[in-house]
């Protein structure tokens, strides 16, 4: 989520599509098992009310009886504080991190996208201010902003969305800046203003697909990390409520428990750590995919 | 060099002063009534009335804003609503710790992070290259709130190898008291010669910073290993290598000499994340740093000490930032003229 965004042209590859795309995830088995975790990633979030032994315990059920029981063969996972399996809450937060994340990238790309272009385009004193905006913003580390944001606004999931977005968006602006600007001054694009096409058009047809592809690495080498800033806010109470079953606020609420009841602590974060991890490897690989100088294939 | 340097500072102050508008207009943000939390939940109205008008939020917004560079240039940087002392000696109280966490961290992400980005990019593609790779991104990928908890689990209650929470175990401070200097306990320790202290803090001191260590260490091997592999083809390496030089020089020493640089870069930047990330760690561990404070303030909803933390931090950020800028184009040229 922070190296610095780099021009990335598209693969260019001698060979025929299909063979060079085997070669590359044949060369690349991170990419192949992050995107294998990704997709068990979403499965479990789309058939979590099938997989959970106990749907009812991903809500306000609570089990006066059952409370802090170790893993055993009616609860895989064992119970938490109020005695709600645990397994059964792991699999649904698997529907709001991955989604928190998609929320978060698709606003910091609504806002960073068309900021980038403008600033890049037309550049001039337009490019200056948003661009001086922009390095406030990034003056601040991602999750210190967030907090700040968060720990004013009344702690919700849409706060975590807001305040991470508000975070993110202007790394997508510098990102989509740099490709408008190094591609606004070549001559195709001085003939197209010549023939007296419109500005619309010029930015929507020959500046924006110069932009997709390296921000499309970029969102995608984010999800992890937006997955982990979204955690760590609700970690610190700044969002998801009880009783979502938010991993980070599972993780919370089972720390005054966790030296005896390990499992309470442990799962969720695993949950967390597997899901960052898949993702970071899929956005990882489809770098190394997407931009010929870092491939192996040479 | 000296056009560059003065440049980028007024830059950096450009910024910094952005930085400060932004912190105060997320204040102002806030819902809540900060009078009311001043004067606590059995104040009257009028109490409350005086205590807008003490913490001069009866005023325009603008007037406020000068108030509030005002207090920042004056270094009282507000007062906590909680503890009702100027949060600049607040945090002046707790950053020692902190940094002293974080330097401790970045040293082990260094040592651990610069080796396996080397030894990952001798043979890139190789089963070796893609574990070190995957143990990179693990690195990175980890919630770090969660592994503080895991580690404490096992190594401190556990096994019983490592102390479990604070800066050094308290009995010592009646048998070899610590004599306060420069406020950092593992150098204090050091200067006065108190060895039993010095081993307790580096005993207490291993743990957090491990956890502080996973992500700048992942990204550190990372970078390492793509500058590596970006430099490993060009002509004064390959001439290096026709020499005849061993392998591990030819990596180690030339390869990697283009490679510190963003290693540099990267480490500036990481000082300001692990800064952040003891948030999520010095609670666990008991550490009285910046992030319990900060912890601390976000519980009790106070606006002024959490906003103090952010500024502080923002500003150790812009400014490491700028001494690494300007170190870089003290070493290389070519950065100068960009």
């Amino acid at each position: 989520m922070i190296e610095a965004p780099t021009p990335m042209p598209a693969a260019a590859s001698r060979l025929p599509r299909g063979q060079a795309l085997r070669r590359g995830l044949a060369a690349n088995p991170l990419l192949v098992a992050g995107g294998a975790g990704a997709v068990l990633i979403v499965a479990v979030a789309v058939f979590a009310p099938v997989l959970a032994p106990f749907p009812g315990d991903a809500g306000t059920a609570t089990h006066p009886f059952l409370v802090l029981r170790p893993p055993s063969a009616q609860h895989w996972l064992g119970t938490d504080n109020v005695g709600r399996d645990v397994l059964s809450r792991v699999l649904y937060g698997a529907r709001i991190s991955p989604l928190i994340a998609v929320i978060v990238l698709l606003i910091a790309c609504a806002i960073g996208l068309p900021l980038g272009l403008a600033a890049g385009y037309f550049g001039g004193w337009l490019d200056e201010v948003i661009m001086r905006v922009t390095d406030i913003f990034l003056a601040f580390p991602p999750l210190l902003l967030a907090l700040a944001l968060a720990a004013v606004l009344p702690a919700s999931l849409t706060t975590v969305v807001i305040a991470i977005a508000a975070t993110w968006w202007p790394w997508y602006t510098r990102l989509v800046r740099g490709q408008a600007a190094s591609v606004a001054g070549r001559p195709y694009i001085e003939s197209c203003r010549a023939l007296g096409i419109s500005r619309r058009k010029i930015i929507g047809r020959h500046i924006l697909p110069n932009a997709v592809t390296p921000l499309i690495v970029q969102m995608s080498l984010d999800v992890g990390g937006v997955i982990l800033t979204a955690s760590a806010l609700s970690f610190l109470g700044l969002g998801a409520q009880d009783p979502t079953p938010d991993w980070g606020l599972m993780v919370s609420e089972g720390q005054s428990y966790f030296t005896t009841a390990w499992w309470v602590v442990t799962f969720p974060g695993i949950a967390i750590l597997f899901t960052a991890f898949a993702f970071n490897l899929l956005g990882d690989g489809l770098r190394d995919l997407l931009d010929p100088r870092r491939t192996f294939l040479r | 060099m000296i056009v560059y340097a003065a440049r980028r500072a007024a830059l950096a102050v450009l910024v910094v002063a952005g930085v400060i508008v932004l912190t105060f207009v997320i204040a102002r943000v806030v819902p809540g009534d900060p009078a009311a939390t001043w004067a606590g939940p059995h104040a009257s109205a009028a109490q409350v009335a005086a205590a807008r008008r003490f913490l001069g939020l009866d005023r325009p917004a603008a007037v406020q804003l000068l108030a509030y560079f005002g207090g920042i240039a004056a270094g009282t940087w507000g007062v906590s609503v909680h503890t009702h002392q100027p949060v600049l000696s607040d945090i002046a109280t707790v950053a020692p710790a902190s940094l002293e966490l974080v330097l401790a961290a970045l040293v082990i992400a260094l040592v651990t992070g610069v080796p396996l980005g080397l030894l990952s990019a001798r043979r890139p593609g190789r089963p070796l290259d893609h574990g070190i790779r995957a143990v990179s991104i693990l690195g990175v990928s980890m919630p770090i709130f969660w592994m503080a908890l895991i580690l404490q689990l096992v190594f401190a209650q556990r096994l019983r190898l490592l102390p479990a929470a604070g800066e050094f175990s308290p009995g010592l401070l009646f048998t070899h008291p610590l004599a306060r200097h420069t406020g950092f306990d593992v150098i204090d320790a050091l200067i006065t010669g108190n060895w039993q202290m010095l081993g307790s803090t580096l005993g207490h001191l291993l743990l957090p910073a491990i956890v502080v260590a996973a992500y700048p260490a992942g990204l550190i091997a990372r970078i390492v290993r793509a500058q590596v592999l970006d430099t490993i083809g060009e002509t004064h390496v390959q001439m290096v290598r026709a020499l005849g030089f061993p392998e591990r020089a030819v990596f180690g020493r030339f390869a990697m000499k283009l490679a510190w640089n963003p290693v540099a870069a990267t480490l500036a930047l990481v000082f300001g994340y692990s800064l952040v990330n003891t948030f999520l760690v010095e609670d666990v561990f008991d550490w009285p740093g910046l992030g319990s404070y900060a912890a601390a303030s976000i519980s009790t909803l106070d606006t002024p000490a959490i906003l103090g933390v952010t500024l502080f931090i923002a500003l150790v950020y812009v400014v490491a930032n700028l001494v690494v800028d300007i170190v870089q184009a003290a070493l290389d040229p070519r950065i100068r003229l960009r």
